[in-house]
């Protein structure tokens, strides 16, 4: 057979279509929710970048005398009740939710995927302690661990990250578990025991890349979940401090003046939805494009 | 090789716990297999082919427990740690499965899939075991495997499945290959070319093969011995040709006689087998098929009857072969 073989392996390296890696960024220039959402999601990225190096003005610098500025020149969204620049404010805050999210999604996607993980391949009463503890979390808020680290470790960033972080585990050890038990009763997995593999390998080569699709789906509606929840923490006066800047305390800010000017919370609402939408829709976009089953229709 | 069986398979009970109890899955199975030998095991579904199958590979759910002895090469297999039963799966024992759908994992590429055991029990390189992947399907008759062992699962028809299926289970070259009703998933033109190329194989590589099936005419074809299971016992066993020339248990005759049958008038009903195969949850106390025989007797509910010998190496579970063996008794 090796004569037909080495001709016919010469004209595979040109077959389009077949391997993931090489049509993956055709397919996915052709996705437009991938698109839209890889866009809104860069402006939000490209945002928090700038304001390390370029604000217009100091997000920090209190101006009084110029304070409830309409839109203008100098200020392009005008200024908040202590005279800071809106457009600053924005692109500092973008910073402060993005690492937000980022640490507290990378925290309970990596601690509540290996449990998840852990508890389907292992049985027994180790998944039941896995689970019973991770219902035994989600049985507090957010709001509330946040508030009883606060007390431990004193309130700030890093205090709401944590909270965050820690309250999410549970639901990426649900899902995780879920979706994995169900990679678990299927034929191929059987099959892979059969030639051999071991809970380990198995979990690595068969569960994991068959959740992976669902794992990221569930991480960018949390990290939509986590830029809410550090709004509603700095609210309470847990989350980020002042002066450091952040969407959700120029929401809270913007409260008290909402019938005097309501554009104040106009502006740092849209950037939440620019963030959570962008999310969602590159979610969505890259669920698909990582499924080799949906490969062709896209 | 030698005389000595490559499988003996001794007394071998199987208990599950179901949701509605213990369940005694099989008992009392035994079978010796020498290299190159093929044995077929066929009977309803929940009749034990499977779970004796499962048995074999050490796959059987933690919970079910195993009595009696299971030896590859003389080697005890029973209560073997897992790490090292893995070394033999899909090196020294392989199987294949019903559902081709299904087997295969949607993310790898088949090429992958293929290579994975090689890799993971010959420690060849990636490339060598790809070149090797390639081989193997050529040879079990995939179309341009060269140009297709990059293609996901889901680009394949359900025959061509199985056939990818076959060369991952024959990857390392196995002693003993188990298929699990390997062809009914499949339509019946599919059907025969997949057995002709498990058999194909099992010829040439020289391995034993445990042919699982609910059709007796692809037993007939296919192994040289066969067993017929009956909720979790062997209800009959000998040489394929002796058993279909005098078939000995009511149910072997059942079984053969319920078959469809081409050429018959039109309307003419198929036989069937009264009643329905016992919950293994609650099996009866003496023999499992004796709330549908015709031939029943009291003391066939007494005890589990003793196998008789009714040939060279052919046995029945059933105390009635004079009656049933008996004039107009077999085949029908």
């Amino acid at each position: 057979m090796s004569a037909p073989l080495t001709a016919s392996a010469a004209t595979s390296a040109i077959a389009p279509g077949a391997r993931p890696v090489t049509g993956f960024w055709r397919r996915a220039l052709r996705h437009r929710s991938f698109v839209l959402g890889a866009v809104l999601s860069l402006i939000v990225l490209g945002a928090a970048l700038l304001s390390l190096v370029w604000t217009p003005w100091s997000a920090t610098d209190i101006d009084i005398a110029s304070k409830l500025r309409p839109p203008s020149a100098a200020h392009w969204l005008g200024t908040d009740v202590l005279g800071r620049d809106i457009v600053s404010l924005l692109l500092v805050g973008a910073r402060s939710t993005i690492m937000v999210g980022v640490i507290a999604v990378g925290i309970g996607l990596s601690f509540g995927v290996c449990l998840g993980l852990i508890a389907a391949a292992r049985k027994g009463w180790t998944e039941e302690l896995i689970m019973r503890m991770s219902d035994f979390t989600f049985a507090f808020p957010a709001v509330l661990s946040a508030i009883m680290l606060a007390a431990v470790a004193g309130p700030g960033m890093v205090t709401s990250i944590t909270a965050i972080g820690i309250f999410q585990i549970p639901t990426f050890v649900r899902v995780t578990r879920g979706s994995a038990n169900a990679i678990w009763a299927r034929e191929f997995v059987l099959a892979a025991r059969a030639a051999g593999k071991g809970s380990f390998r198995i979990t690595i080569e068969h569960v994991l890349p068959n959740i992976l699709s669902i794992l990221i789906v569930q991480a960018t509606i949390q990290f939509a979940l986590a830029i809410l929840a550090e709004a509603a923490l700095s609210y309470l006066g847990l989350g980020t401090q002042p002066p450091q800047p952040s969407w959700g305390r120029m929401l809270n800010d913007a409260q008290t003046l909402l019938f005097q000017s309501p554009m104040l919370a106009v502006y740092p609402g849209a950037a939440i939805a620019i963030a959570v939408l962008g999310l969602n829709l590159l979610g969505d976009g890259l669920r698909d494009l990582l499924d080799p089953r949906l490969a062709r229709e896209r | 090789m030698s005389d000595a069986p490559l499988i003996e398979v001794k007394d071998l009970g199987v208990r599950l716990n179901t949701s509605r109890g213990p369940a005694q899955a099989v008992r009392g199975v035994n079978f010796a297999l020498r290299r190159g030998e093929t044995l077929g095991l066929v009977g309803e579904s929940g009749c034990g082919k499977s779970v004796t199958a499962l048995a074999l590979m050490g796959l059987l759910p933690e919970s079910a427990v195993i009595s009696g002895s299971i030896r590859l090469d003389g080697a005890e297999l029973i209560g073997l740690p897992d790490a090292a039963y893995c070394k033999l799966r899909g090196n020294r024992i392989s199987m294949i499965f019903q559902e081709p759908m299904t087997a295969l994992n949607p993310m790898h590429t088949i090429g992958h899939q293929v290579a994975e055991p090689l890799r993971r029990h010959t420690g060849v390189s990636a490339a060598e075991a790809q070149l090797e992947a390639i081989a193997l399907l050529d040879r079990v008759g995939l179309p341009d495997a060269a140009k297709r062992v990059d293609a996901y699962p889901h680009q394949f028809s359900g025959g061509q499945r199985q056939r990818i299926t076959v060369a991952m289970a024959l990857a390392c070259q196995p002693d003993v290959l188990i298929a699990d009703e390997p062809t009914t998933a499949l339509d019946v033109t599919i059907q025969g070319q997949i057995l002709d190329l498990i058999a194909g194989l099992v010829e040439e590589r020289g391995m034993s093969m445990i042919l699982i099936s609910h059709d007796l005419g692809v037993i007939a074809e296919n192994v040289d011995r066969m067993m017929v299971m009956y909720g979790g016992t062997v209800v009959e066993s000998g040489a394929t040709d002796a058993v279909f020339a005098r078939m000995g248990h009511p149910y072997t005759q059942g079984l053969f006689r319920a078959r469809p049958r081409l050429g018959a008038r039109k309307g003419t009903r198929l036989k069937t087998i009264a009643g329905t195969v016992p919950e293994l949850a609650d099996l009866p106390a003496g023999c499992t098929f004796a709330d549908r025989c015709a031939i029943v007797e009291a003391r066939c509910r007494a005890a589990l009857p003793a196998v008789v010998d009714v040939g060279a190496a052919h046995g029945v579970r059933c105390i009635r072969t004079d009656v049933s063996m008996g004039a107009g008794g077999s085949s029908a």
